[in-house]
C-alpha cells in the first residue's frame, strides 16, 4: 500500500511525464478513497492552469507600451 | 550545403518558448522580442554550431542566454535582479517532512478549495499568487518557472538547471506542495491556522 507521500509524488510526476499503467492505477485507486490526495491532485492541476494564466497576463502587461 | 538539422520553420516553432524565457528575465516584451530575434538570426548564421545532440531548443536557449547577458552588460540596469539568478543549495531546508509524517500520511494536508475558477478572475488573487511563487526558494522557483511558465519539458529543465531526474521530481513535488499551501493559507482559507515555516 502506497502512502500519501508517494501518491502525491506520483500525482506531481504525472503532470510532467506519462506514468506507467501500474502507477496510474495506484493513483486512481488511492485518490478514490483519500480526499486529501484528491485535493492535491485537483489543486496541482489548478496551479498549472494558474501559471499559464499568469504567463499570458505577464505577456500582455509587459507588452503595453507606456 | 545548408544543413538539414533544422529549418526556418522549426526555428519559428521555438519562438513562443524562447520569448517567454526572455520575457521572464528581461521583463520587457520589446527587449525580449529583440533578444529572440537576434537568437534566431544567430542560429541561422551558425547552424554548424548545432550538433543535434542536446536538442534544438536547448541549443537555442544557450544562445538566448548569451543575448540576455549581453543586454545586462550593455545596460546599466544591473539593479534589476535576473529572475533565474538563484543558485541556492536549498536542500536541507524545506524537507517534505514539513508536509508528511514519517509514515507518509499528510500533516494537515490539502483542504477542499471553494471555487478556484472564480479566483482566476480576481486581481487580488494574482497578487497572492505572485507572492507565493516568488517565495519559493530560488532554485525551486527557477525549476517551477521553466516548467510551468516557460513551458520546457522536464528533461530540458533538468539540463538547464543541472538537476538529476530524481531531484527534478522531488523539486517539483515540493514546489507544488508549497505553492498549494501558500495559496490555501493566503487565499482559499483566509481564516488561518499556525504555520511552522515562513
Amino acid at each position: 500500500m502506497r502512502s500519501c507521500r508517494d501518491i502525491s509524488s506520483l500525482v506531481s510526476q504525472g503532470l510532467d511525464k506519462k506514468l506507467s499503467l501500474r502507477e496510474r492505477f495506484a493513483v486512481r485507486l488511492h485518490v478514490m478513497m483519500c480526499t486529501r490526495c484528491r485535493n492535491f491532485q485537483t489543486q496541482s492541476q489548478f496551479i498549472r492552469k494558474a501559471a499559464r494564466h499568469y504567463t499570458d497576463d505577464l505577456q500582455s502587461r509587459l507588452g503595453k507600451k507606456s | 550545403m545548408a544543413n538539414t538539422l533544422f529549418t526556418e520553420q522549426t526555428l519559428a516553432e521555438q519562438r513562443p518558448i524562447l520569448f517567454r524565457y526572455a520575457l521572464l528575465q528581461l521583463r520587457d516584451s520589446e527587449l525580449a522580442d529583440d533578444a529572440v530575434q537576434e537568437t534566431l538570426l544567430a542560429a541561422l548564421q551558425s547552424s554548424s554550431g548545432f550538433e543535434g545532440k542536446a536538442g534544438l531548443r536547448t541549443w537555442l536557449i544557450g544562445i538566448l542566454k548569451h543575448k540576455i547577458a549581453d543586454h545586462w552588460r550593455r545596460s546599466a540596469r544591473e539593479a534589476v535582479a535576473p529572475v533565474f539568478g538563484g543558485t541556492d543549495e536549498d536542500d536541507g531546508e524545506a524537507e517534505e517532512d514539513d508536509y508528511f509524517m514519517s509514515n507518509g500520511h499528510w500533516i494537515g494536508g490539502p483542504k477542499a478549495w471553494a471555487d478556484p475558477e472564480a479566483a482566476l478572475k480576481q486581481q487580488e488573487f494574482w497578487t497572492i499568487y505572485e507572492i507565493c511563487q516568488t517565495n519559493l526558494p530560488p532554485k525551486m522557483a527557477k525549476v517551477f518557472m521553466l516548467r510551468e511558465l516557460v513551458g520546457l519539458e522536464a528533461v530540458e529543465v533538468c539540463r538547464e538547471t543541472e538537476l538529476s531526474e530524481a531531484n527534478y521530481w522531488v523539486t517539483m513535488h515540493r514546489a507544488r506542495l508549497r505553492l498549494r499551501e501558500c495559496l490555501e493559507i493566503h487565499w482559499f482559507n483566509n481564516t488561518k491556522q499556525e504555520k511552522h515555516h515562513a
